[in-house]
């Protein structure tokens, strides 16, 4: 199975790094979350109600929705928030990435490990810039709301083409799709991950984490 | 095309593509009040919410849509259009946007309607949610009220995109395929707003403390032209008891939808429509704010509604015909609460209102509504409320909701007009240290004339700063919706204090009259102690 990868490139300023991440990563899991399955008996289900949220942003001259899920938003802000610390203290000239990847897990026999196959892989790209005086920063600041607002179209538009998702998953397979560990909403599974390009251009592993969402660790 | 679909899936379809499009109207007029839409997740579903999105249904809207679908669904060739206008004070209006729902002939057979397109449904819903917030008009939508309100209309049948200017561009939001068709929902919004920005310009400065548009006729007249839309309005459910459109949700169908993850071919799908108990809407704890526990209410509101003098009894149904006159206002982006409407008797002016709530927060919105309609008013506006009353203080800060003074925009600059929605820019500070609305004498009414006289200069000194415009003033991290009283309505209520009783000429000039009075029996008690005065400087030298 082919995975869909989609970049999005911004340039935005140092404090700015971390509302269009927020508002981005956002945008893409608000519409690969759904409510809560409930399991009823022959196999059918039902789905909670998945609430919204407008998030002005401080820096930017943009408003964003996200899923109503404060548990969502602490993992989202703190994968961004080490994001902007790695950027920072890299000491290149600001150029990152960072990567919300949908995967799904497959079962292996023992003793291999489950797999887990991606599916779809949003890119972002970051490049950060230095701006001198005030004026500068304000225009900045309504430049970069109107680019997010154009990659949220650019979201939307990809997400609309409604191509390959993940089956529904019956119970016992429901953990190898949706990320279940949440109490309020149900996303699928993903997991974040970021690099820091150095100023030769070339991307540096070394510098690469990985946040893992799994819910059943084996 | 029909004889593959079964008739339950027929129905369902129906049903489905009916409800998206009311969700999807109520979406975007909800985007267009102005204010920061928040609605809660939760994990077991509660039946009304169609699409497992916590979306609210505003009476008002629902009914509009109904009315505008006549019963009849999207399909080819008849479309559902949501515009989305602006009406400036003076009257001028301009279109900002349509949204159009619109069905054409590609039909995906194979499609399963009771899963497949129900979901893509949701998802299209999140789009219009995202999508919603990006286009030009939300931010002019969040601005709303000193100058302008947004307004919405919906019609059925062909798209009109005439009224969006030249250059208009257009936002797919998405596509869902169905067996009887794809369903589109699309965007197109203006990018030219030139002509706002030259009318303007022929307006001139007010003379100070006069308000230029005391009798001026509401824009909304009764003779309002059918095609006028509707103002963005939301009102608290507490008041539909018995309103006008109890009925709209009494038909309002349940829907509880399970899924079954078993092959296709056994694909079991129960939708139950249960008659409607339908509670309340959500509960508004999420909307209120702290300072009115108990009182509703989000009132997005044409400000002109409140400015009527009471001359006009019974106030005239403005832009909706349910909209209550006497409701107060909202305060825009400077985040005033809104209050309650009060429940004055029908026909009463609302001038009446203020008695009705003296004791409440909900009095500042009345406060507003007299102020505006003069300055006599406003010291009769004042005296009613008590004036004890600790919250009229407070009621200061929100007055400035909705101020409908006729404000120039002589900063708007030549310079800025090339931007499109310069017009719209953030106004100066000095607009508002102007504005006699904004910074009322705290004193009790009849003021001595000399301290009239005394603010008055003060307004005019900041007047010789109308060269200095400042881009925005917004206190740094000031969230301009947790409390009525924000950081920089507190700065501008604050940046005129009144004169220091014992600095004002009155009182002064009174203490040197006595004082000259009192000199000749001061000397002649001198002139008897004189041998005591010399004995001291002796004994010093």
């Amino acid at each position: 199975m082919n995975c869909r990868s989609e970049v999005l490139e911004v340039t935005v300023e140092a404090r700015q790094v971390e509302e269009a991440m927020l508002a981005l990563l956002h945008t893409i899991l608000l519409h690969r979350s759904t409510g809560k399955f409930h399991y009823k008996k022959e196999g059918t289900y039902s789905i909670g109600t998945v609430g919204t949220l407008d998030i002005d942003c401080d820096f930017i001259d943009f408003t964003f929705v996200r899923v109503s899920s404060e548990e969502l938003d602490r993992v989202i802000r703190k994968a961004v928030s080490e994001f902007k610390d790695a950027l920072n203290n890299s000491g290149s000239d600001g150029m990152g990435q960072i990567s919300l990847e949908f995967y799904q897990k497959k079962k292996s026999r023992w003793p291999f490990s489950d797999e887990c196959i991606p599916w779809e892989v949003w890119s972002i790209k970051v490049n950060v810039v230095n701006l001198a005086n005030e004026q500068e920063r304000q225009i900045c600041r309504e430049k970069v709301g109107e680019k997010l607002g154009e990659k949220v179209i650019n979201v939307v538009e990809v997400i609309n083409r409604h191509e390959y998702l993940p089956k529904m998953p019956t119970q016992s397979e429901v953990d190898n799709v949706f990320d279940t560990s949440l109490k309020d909403v149900q996303p699928y599974l993903y997991k974040i991950t970021y690099q820091i390009t150095d100023s030769l251009g070339t991307s540096v592993s070394t510098t690469m984490r990985r946040l893992i969402k799994d819910t059943l660790a084996l | 095309m029909d004889s593959d679909l079964s008739p339950q899936d027929k129905k369902d379809l129906d049903k489905f593509i009916k409800f998206f499009a009311l969700k999807t109207v109520q979406v975007i007029v909800q985007a267009r009040l102005g204010e920061k839409i928040c609605t809660r997740s939760s994990s077991s579903p509660t039946g009304s919410d169609w699409f497992n999105l916590a979306i609210k249904d505003i009476p008002e809207v629902t009914h509009e849509a109904k009315k505008a679908l006549a019963g009849q669904l999207p399909g080819i060739g008849r479309s559902m259009c949501v515009e989305i206008s602006l009406k400036t004070s003076e009257g001028d209006s301009m279109e900002l946007e349509t949204w159009c729902l619109e069905m054409n002939e590609k039909c995906d057979k194979d499609i399963k309607v009771s899963y497949t397109v129900y979901n893509r449904l949701s998802v299209l819903l999140k789009s219009l949610l995202a999508i919603t917030r990006v286009t030009p008009a939300y931010k002019l939508s969040r601005k709303q009220g000193h100058d302008y309100v947004i307004l919405y209309r919906i019609y059925f049948g062909e798209v009109q995109l005439s009224g969006l200017g030249e250059g208009f561009q257009t936002v797919r939001v998405g596509v869902v395929g169905t067996p009887v068709g794809t369903v589109t929902l699309s965007c197109a919004y203006r990018t030219n707003l030139a002509f706002m920005s030259n009318r303007q310009f022929e307006r001139s400065a007010p003379i100070m403390g006069i308000i230029v548009d005391h009798f001026v006729d509401p824009p909304c007249s009764s003779q309002r032209p059918a095609n006028m839309g509707q103002p963005c309005n939301y009102r608290a459910p507490d008041e539909e008891d018995g309103g006008p459109f109890a009925g709209v949700q009494d038909s309002q169908e349940v829907c509880t939808t399970s899924f079954s993850t078993s092959p296709p071919s056994q694909c079991v799908c129960t939708l139950s429509p249960s008659p409607s108990k339908l509670s309340k809407p959500l509960p508004l704890d999420s909307l209120q704010l702290p300072l009115a526990p108990g009182l509703v209410t989000h009132t997005l509101y044409t400000s002109r509604l409140s400015y009527q003098p009471p001359a006009l009894a019974g106030a005239a149904d403005l832009c909706h015909p349910a909209a209550n006159p006497n409701q107060a206002l909202h305060a825009g982006k400077e985040g005033g609460v809104v209050l309650v409407p009060a429940h004055p008797p029908h026909g009463t002016d609302a001038h009446l209102t203020v008695e009705h709530a003296p004791n409440t927060p909900g009095s500042s919105g009345d406060d507003d509504g007299l102020s505006q309609s003069g300055e006599g008013r406003r010291d009769e506006g004042r005296r009613s409320v008590s004036p004890s009353d600790p919250v009229e203080s407070l009621n200061a800060f929100t007055r400035k909701v909705g101020a409908f003074v006729n404000k120039p925009s002589t900063q708007i600059t030549a310079a800025s007009l090339d931007l499109p929605f310069a017009a719209f820019a953030p106004r100066g500070l000095d607009s508002e240290e102007n504005d006699p609305m904004v910074q009322p004498p705290d004193s009790p009414p009849c003021p001595s004339p000399l301290q009239a006289s005394l603010h008055s200069q003060g307004s005019e000194g900041s007047g010789q700063q109308d060269d200095f415009v400042m881009v925005d003033f917004r206190p740094a991290f000031s969230k301009d919706d947790l409390l009525p009283m924000d950081l920089g309505t507190f700065y501008r209520e604050f940046q005129n204090p009144p004169q220091l009783a014992s600095l004002s000429l009155h009182i002064s000039s009174q203490s040197m009259a006595d004082d000259l009075d009192s000199l000749p029996e001061k000397l002649a008690v001198y002139e008897k102690n004189i041998d005591e005065f010399d004995a001291f400087v002796d004994m010093l030298q």
